[in-house]
């Protein structure tokens, strides 16, 4: 008991110094080349966070979600567009805004893409992006089409130029982080779980699963929009491909699969490891895609050596260790993980 | 049989028989060109242990899967507690208080076993469902039932490291969690040793003391001559056969059917 909860106030407080860290870093690093990783990562420790609240949890998978990520970042751009707000810290008090949008565009394609379920269910996710992006791509009066779409630029620059958006997704990552561990301990991420690992079993003990489903989507929807918005300021010019970009879809699943599936922290650490990475191949190798051989790499990589993702398979190999040399005080191995 | 004389007792305060718990009435169901339950009624009464037994085929796990709503029926009507549940998806039907195992022992086999009992476990409102899963009442009454069937020892185990016996008592568990009326078993002894198989009918015999209805499909007739006041024999998907244990054993059709098939 004592064990335990000493491993519980280590996990606090590496929590609380990691955010402190998180918190200075633009203070610690301020070139902009640093804080541009930054933001990028912080949005993949995001993003990554919200697709695991519905495919971690459910088993879901969705290679779609750069559709609600597209779509909130266009919303936000034809909101200050229209609204006609000019740049400053204004375009972030929308950002919200683009999430309710993004919820309602989720609400609708869940309905119908949760009658489908696994394999279908994935190939219907795809095919809604490729949707999207085909009507932001031909609905020219309301987009601006493949001419793309320009947001206000932002009156700052230098060395502050990135530390608005790096700590608005802070904001945004920490949300995605509170909303998950609190969904991961409820009832309601109980019957997520239950849905995972049998969905019909699941009906039978009277989850009423496509409720819970289509919620879990749309929260994890509604946070990737959000993110987007973001972005369309960050880059201040978006269009179609861009934006809705199949590879923004697959990298946060990546990343949930790497750090391991269905849990808090393994999405974090799945964009830790291949945000910066990705970024530094493509500054020391151009525009060359050799991330995206990386990417094969390490789907490869993960699939043959650690099905489960990096975070499950140290738990294991934790508990196996205190198992053999704890007092016999730990539990038997549980299902949790942090 | 004390099991028997406690059923009929009950039946007798409700009004000689004439209401029943779960009635199902003309039910029909075709796949293709298989006609897996065929124009079949029949009545549960409260408070007893119903078996519902037949040859392999005959129907039995697909009026279980009608009743309790994942398969649509052709024809016919259930109504539970006098109340038609047609229409109604398991869920909703688990609500109103019908539970069922599945012929295959089914669990969550990454979850843990007090996990596995908690997910059943109701809750009313947005409120409570959103804190947390493991409220110290319910993981005490979710214990609890795990001492009863002696399997406490696995609480905090992964309900898929489990053996397919201890699967089976945590699949019975777990359905009594949200305290259902009606329990339908599929095959509740299938597969599993006899001294297991001994504990599994002395359990449902005492959830059924405390007031639990159970419809039971099993082919194992010694187990339910010994557990059911009532029996139902199927085949083809009609019941060609009701009533008390002994007599359904030397009805001549129902010794025909188990022949022929
Ligand atoms: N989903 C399905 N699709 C097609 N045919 C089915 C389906 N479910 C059942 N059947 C057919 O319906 C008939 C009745 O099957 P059912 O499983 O209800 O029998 P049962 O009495 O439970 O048999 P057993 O004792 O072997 O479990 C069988 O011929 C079976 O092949
Ligand atoms: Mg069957």
């Amino acid at each position: 008991m004592r064990l335990l909860r000493q491993a519980n106030n280590l996990k606090v407080s590496g929590i609380v110094v990691l955010f402190a860290i998180a918190l200075a870093l633009p203070a610690i690093s301020p070139d902009p080349a640093t804080t541009n990783i930054a933001v990028f990562t912080m949005m993949y420790i995001g993003l990554a966070t919200a697709w695991n609240i519905m495919g971690g949890y459910t088993g879901y998978i969705s290679l779609g979600h750069a559709g609600f990520f597209g779509f909130g970042s266009y919303t936000l751009g034809l909101l200050l567009a229209h609204l006609g707000i000019k740049a400053g810290y204004t375009p972030f008090l929308f950002v919200p805004l683009a999430g309710l949008a993004t919820a309602v565009l989720a609400l609708a394609i869940g309905w119908f893409a949760l009658r489908t379920r696994a394999a279908t269910f994935v190939i219907v996710t795809i095919a809604f992006m490729f949707m999207l992006q085909l009507l932001a791509e031909n609905l020219v009066g309301l987009t601006g089409g493949g001419g793309g779409l320009s947001f206000p630029v932002p009156p700052w620059g230098g060395d502050y130029f990135n530390t608005p958006y790096y700590y608005a997704m802070l904001a945004l990552a920490t949300l995605g982080l509170a909303i998950s561990w609190r969904i991961r301990r409820s009832k309601f991420g109980l019957g997520l779980l239950a849905i995972r690992d049998d969905e019909d079993k699941a009906l039978a003990v009277g989850v009423p699963t496509r409720a819970f489903k289509l919620t879990a989507f749309v929260v994890s929807a509604t946070l990737v929009g959000m993110i987007g918005g973001v972005y369309g300021y960050y880059v201040t010019y978006i269009y179609p491909q861009f934006v809705v970009d199949p590879l923004i879809g697959i990298s946060m699943v990546l990343m949930v699969f790497l750090g391991g599936l269905g849990t808090i922290s393994g999405p974090v650490l799945g964009a830790l490891i291949l945000e910066p990475a990705q970024l530094w191949l493509a500054y020391n190798f151009g525009a060359s895609r050799l991330y995206l051989v990386m990417y094969a790499a390490v789907f490869l990589g993960v699939i043959l050596l650690l099905p489960r993702g990096i975070v499950p398979s140290l738990v294991e190999l934790v508990e196996r260790w205190r198992a053999r040399t704890g007092p016999s005080a730990s539990a038997p191995s549980k299902a949790v993980a942090p | 049989m004390e099991g028997s004389h406690r059923a009929f007792g009950v039946r007798a305060i409700q009004g000689g028989g004439a209401v029943s718990l779960l009635q199902i009435d003309n039910l029909s169901k075709r796949f293709g060109g298989v006609v897996a339950v065929d124009d079949c009624s029949l009545a549960v009464a409260p408070g007893s242990i119903t078996g519902l037994i037949g040859p392999n085929g005959s129907g039995k796990t697909t009026v279980f899967n009608l009743v309790t709503g994942f398969i649509r029926k052709d024809t016919g009507s259930v109504s539970f507690n006098s109340k038609s549940i047609d229409g109604l998806g398991p869920d909703r039907i688990y609500g109103l208080g019908i539970g069922r195992t599945f012929q295959l022992a089914r669990i969550f086999p990454r979850l843990t076993a007090v996990e596995n009992m908690l997910v059943p476990v109701r809750r009313k409102g947005l409120r409570a469902l959103f804190s947390r899963a493991d409220w110290g009442h319910e993981k005490a009454r979710a214990m609890e039932m795990l001492e009863f069937l002696e399997i406490s020892h696995v609480a905090n185990s992964l309900g898929g490291a489990l053996s397919y016996g201890q699967r089976k008592l945590l699949e019975l568990g777990a359905v009594m969690m949200a305290e259902p009326q009606l329990v339908l078993l599929d095959e509740p002894a299938g597969g599993v040793n006899p001294a297991l198989l001994e504990r599994i009918g002395d359990r449902i015999r005492r959830l059924n003391d405390r007031g639990i209805t159970f419809l039971l499909v099993e082919h194992n007739m010694s187990f339910v001559m010994n557990l059911c006041s009532e029996v139902v024999v199927l085949y083809r998907g009609r019941p060609i056969a009701t009533g008390a244990p002994e007599a359904v054993r030397k009805d001549p059709t129902v010794l025909d059917a188990y022949l022929g098939a």
